[in-house]
């Protein structure tokens, strides 16, 4: 089925207005909301509160500034109230940097945001605008679309490049419950080889991480498809080379080839990059071996695992359980809306997952089908789900185990943690075993 | 007032029916002085926050019932509060010892194309696969301003595909733009139930059940018991209800409700279309609203000694520790940020426990009820606090964070998502009442004196966040008039 015709039952994603969280993941940014009353109440319901239990912060929440259109306003537009709105925020709330996000009733309307917004970026205010109505598409291209107006409008090059010093783009804040720790973990083990890493995203970054973004030696993505247009774009405006790599890496198999791909390509000498790789995965090794007996000798182990995620996530998470915890993957499912054009690319990276293993996968944003097609998968042990919480239900039925780590991941409260890297593997490992164990007693 | 016209297919909003305002502020007594002629003026703001749509309401209420499916036509983005929604849902699953399952929201998805081409065949699309994919005893169809702006022809749909599905298809018209009153949403659900579900009663014999209106339903054994008492069984709606109990309302002894927002419009209704009588009186908070609640009802029932011999067992049960409770809260200040209905008769609630309320905030006021009158609860509160001040506004932050640094009260009571964060920051002892059922009768007025001891004994948390956290706001704006971005609305 087409695209244009797919309909959505159990919401994995929402739509382009939901890029409004990636503006308040920059620290001391706002976003402006062009747009209908419930909008945000909604979006940030879905991404933030019921996803990890990631809440207001800030200035997210009830703060966001927004037109909250009404019926006057899609009749004759709007522009006038945008302009005393964003003129106010400026008095109210003690912000530095200024997103103004449009939705489905102006972008409809047709109301001209970009004048209004410009005559602001001409009294010299740090303000952009991004054309985010929700009919656009799922939250990961509004955060696309974010990236790209905040490159396009704010970003000024860099008078010289400065040595090492690398941009990290991955996953996607807030839709990614994990993502402030993804984020820490993946400047952690950068670091660890001997660059810089700078990061946009969560606490102590914000607008002075982002006016360096022209000055990186490269970019690095780390993200099947989301983002390549943001890496595309910087290159195209300050030169800037990118490095992308599809897998985000989880445990010591991914993390050590992570290593040695970035290393190689920032020209770091292999002794430095293979010395941090092997302290590291002593380190783990470590826990899983003092706990082999219950990794090995649980009583119905899963030998099979379901990844019901964001491409990115299934992926990581395929690529960690194949080759870390030899499970074996069962038909794999991608529900963050990818479009279509790039379905062939995102499906490459599963024909070989490593141990001679490939998986069959199927994209759609239709959770409802999705769960229809487990249902129907027959299972020979226990199955691991590893989904959102729309897949507690599902997992109760077939007798599975199941974890919540994909959007929306309403059960669970996430703070710094992540799966990425070495201790991240160590606790994907914890919580999978948990889940495991708490099942039975 | 004008009668409820359940045959067709929408309701007004709030705004055109009940003179529902968003931005008002003054004292109580002339709020409700005003209202008595739906006099008050609504005001806009030159600056505002993110609010809430009666989209999310709608939803809400019409996935929470049985074996339906909640088809949204929109962009996916407004099914977003399918999320909340499901977790909503397996806490009342819990609550009732039911096996949990997940909410039933399908979204048409509509993209940039539909805008332009319009999406009547994806509904369509959408309906026939939901109807496969579940087997409801009903599906609703709820619009979206990208639907309303379009001019979808949604009864249409429902209309063709009548004939091949043999379950009632619903329009439930809530899109976010047409007002401000997110409450409107609820209006729009209970609406769609009236307008597909509700059928005229089968005998001239009433059953022996009470509508009730409600959330959650966390007190719903006490309810039973008590019920049981006046020789009547509650039926708890929307959550949980079952559409063959929704198709029976109209044979009802009467509707009644935990707030006057939530089923004022559906009692109403149900008095108007089929005699099933409402209790108009407060909310059942406190004493005073149990009370006059519950002898309401037994009115009607013909159950007064009875309604008496249990109210008077309450009192007694309970005297001993609601002296207590006095004693301890007496003269401690607060705000209350509320629901209007929810607000009004909370300021009430805190007062009989002798809380000395400084001002109330509410989200929205309606002026009148569709009985046409102004709520009880606002009247009872005009006669005996008239100086007490009041404002309105649509969960606008920025004016409550303004007002608490002004009045700075030991305790804010709210009501609302997020709504108890910003207080906690400033180091004000607050309690969120998440559960409708808080302070419900005598037993659960101790229980909310309780949790306000409580709030006030360990204030840790919010001293600690106060400490270390900066507000969001200007210094510029905390010293301005809190409600001085309100002006007259623009015609």
């Amino acid at each position: 089925m087409s695209d244009l015709n797919q309909i959505i039952d159990q919401p994995r994603h929402v739509c382009s207005l939901g890029g409004l969280q990636s503006v308040l993941a920059i620290e001391r940014a706002i976003p402006i909301l062009h747009a209908g009353p419930g909008c945000g109440q909604k979006l940030w319901g879905a991404l933030g509160t019921q996803n990890g239990g990631q809440g207001s912060g800030y200035a997210g929440g009830h703060t966001v500034p927004c037109t909250n259109a009404t019926e006057r306003d899609v009749i004759f537009g709007a522009t006038d109230k945008l302009r005393r709105v964003i003129e106010n925020t400026f008095k109210v709330l003690d912000t530095d940097f200024h997103v103004v996000l449009t939705g489905c009733t102006s972008d409809i309307v047709g109301d001209d945001v970009g004048e209004v917004v410009r005559s602001f970026q001409d009294e010299g205010r740090k303000i952009v605008w991004a054309e985010t109505g929700g009919f656009k598409g799922s939250n990961l291209i509004g955060h696309e679309l974010v990236l790209s107006a905040i490159f396009e409008q704010y970003l000024k090059p860099a008078e010289e490049k400065i040595d090492g010093l690398v941009n990290i783009w991955a996953v996607v804040p807030y839709h990614d419950p994990f993502w402030t720790g993804v984020y820490d973990e993946l400047a952690k083990l950068v670091g660890a080889i001997g660059l810089t890493p700078n990061i946009i995203f969560g606490p102590h970054r914000g607008i002075p991480a982002l006016d360096l973004v022209p000055a990186a030696q490269f970019n690095l993505l780390i993200s099947p498809w989301v983002g390549r247009k943001a890496v595309k774009q910087l290159e195209e405006s300050f030169g800037t080379p990118y490095l992308h790599l599809p897998v985000l890496p989880i445990g010591p198999t991914e993390t050590g080839k992570f290593l040695r791909t970035v290393g190689q390509y920032a020209g770091v000498p292999s002794t430095k990059v293979e010395e941090v790789i092997a302290k590291n995965e002593d380190h783990y090794y470590h826990y899983i071996e003092r706990s082999a007996e219950v990794l090995l000798e649980t009583r119905f182990l899963p030998r099979r695992f379901t990844v019901v995620a964001d491409a990115t996530y299934a992926l990581a998470l395929s690529r960690f359980l194949v080759n870390d915890l030899a499970l074996i993957p069962n038909r794999q499912y991608i529900v963050d809306g990818a479009p279509d054009y790039e379905h062939e690319a995102v499906l490459e990276n599963f024909k070989d997952l490593g141990e001679g293993l490939g998986a069959d996968v199927l994209i759609t944003p239709d959770g409802g089908a999705v769960q229809a097609d487990i249902r129907k998968t027959v299972f020979r042990s226990r199955p691991l789900i590893l989904g959102s919480s729309w897949e507690r239900v599902l997992s109760k039925e077939i007798n599975g185990y199941s974890l919540s780590v994909a959007m929306p991941v309403s059960d669970r409260l996430v703070f710094d943690r992540s799966y990425v890297g070495y201790t991240g593997g160590l606790r994907l490992v914890e919580d999978i075993y948990s889940a495991i164990l708490a099942d039975f007693q | 007032m004008n009668k409820i016209d359940i045959a067709h297919n929408q309701v007004q909003t709030r705004e055109n029916r009940l003179g529902a305002i968003t931005g008002y502020v003054g004292t109580i007594g002339d709020l409700n002085t005003l209202a008595g002629g739906c006099g008050a003026q609504n005001k806009d703001r030159g600056f505002s926050q993110a609010s809430a749509c009666s989209s999310g309401c709608c939803q809400g209420q019409l996935c929470s019932i049985q074996n339906v499916v909640v088809i949204d036509h929109a962009a996916i983005g407004c099914a977003g509060s399918a999320i909340a929604n499901n977790a909503n849902f397996k806490g009342g699953a819990r609550l009732r010892g039911l096996e949990y399952s997940n909410v039933r929201i399908v979204s048409t998805n509509l993209l940039e194309r539909d805008t332009v081409f319009g999406a009547t065949a994806k509904l369509r699309d959408t309906i026939v696969q939901a109807f496969e994919r579940y087997q409801p005893d009903a599906i609703f169809v709820t619009t979206s301003c990208v639907s309303g702006i379009i001019g979808e022809d949604i009864p249409g749909v429902l209309e063709d595909l009548r004939g091949s599905l043999p379950i009632p298809l619903v329009p439930a018209f809530c899109e976010g733009f047409k007002s401000k009153v997110w409450a409107s949403g609820f209006d729009s659900a209970f609406h769609a139930v009236l307008h597909g579900l509700v059928q005229p009663p089968r005998q001239p014999e009433k059953n022996n059940k009470v509508n009730f209106v409600n959330f959650r339903g966390s007190a719903r054994k006490e309810i039973i018991r008590t019920f049981a008492k006046l020789g009547v069984e509650p039926t708890f709606l929307l959550q949980f209800a079952t559409v063959e109990e929704l198709r029976r309302v109209s044979e009802a002894r009467a509707t009644v409700s935990i707030c006057g927002t939530l089923g004022s419009y559906f009692g109403n209704a149900l008095e108007q279309q089929y005699g099933v009588p409402y209790i108009k009186t407060e909310q059942p908070h406190g004493i005073k609203g149990y009370s006059n609640w519950l002898r309401s009802l037994g009115k009607f029932l013909e159950k007064e000694a009875e309604v008496e011999e249990h109210l008077a067992e309450e009192e007694q049960r309970t005297r001993q520790e609601l002296t207590e409770l006095r004693n301890k809260l007496r003269g401690k200040t607060a705000v209350v940020g509320m629901g209007p209905s929810f607000g009004h008769n909370f300021t009430r609630v805190l007062e009989e426990l002798e809380v000395n309320v400084v001002w109330a905030a509410t989200w929205h006021f309606d002026q009148n009820y569709d009985h046409g009158d102004i709520p009880e609860s606002t009247k009872r509160l005009a006669s005996e606090n008239p100086n007490l001040g009041t404002s309105v506004g649509d969960q606008q932050n920025y004016e409550v964070v303004n007002l608490l640094t002004k009045l700075k009260p030991d305790l804010y009571v709210t009501r609302h998502g997020g709504s108890s964060v910003w207080s906690t920051k400033m180091g004000i002892a607050t309690h969120m009442l998440t559960d409708e059922f808080t302070a419900f009768g005598y037993g659960g007025l101790v229980n909310f004196g309780n949790i306000l001891v409580d709030k006030l004994t360990n204030r840790a948390l919010a001293k600690r966040l106060a400490e270390r956290i900066k507000l969001p706001y200007t210094s510029w704006w905390l010293e301005q008039d809190s409600f001085s971005y309100i002006q007259d609305e623009a015609c």
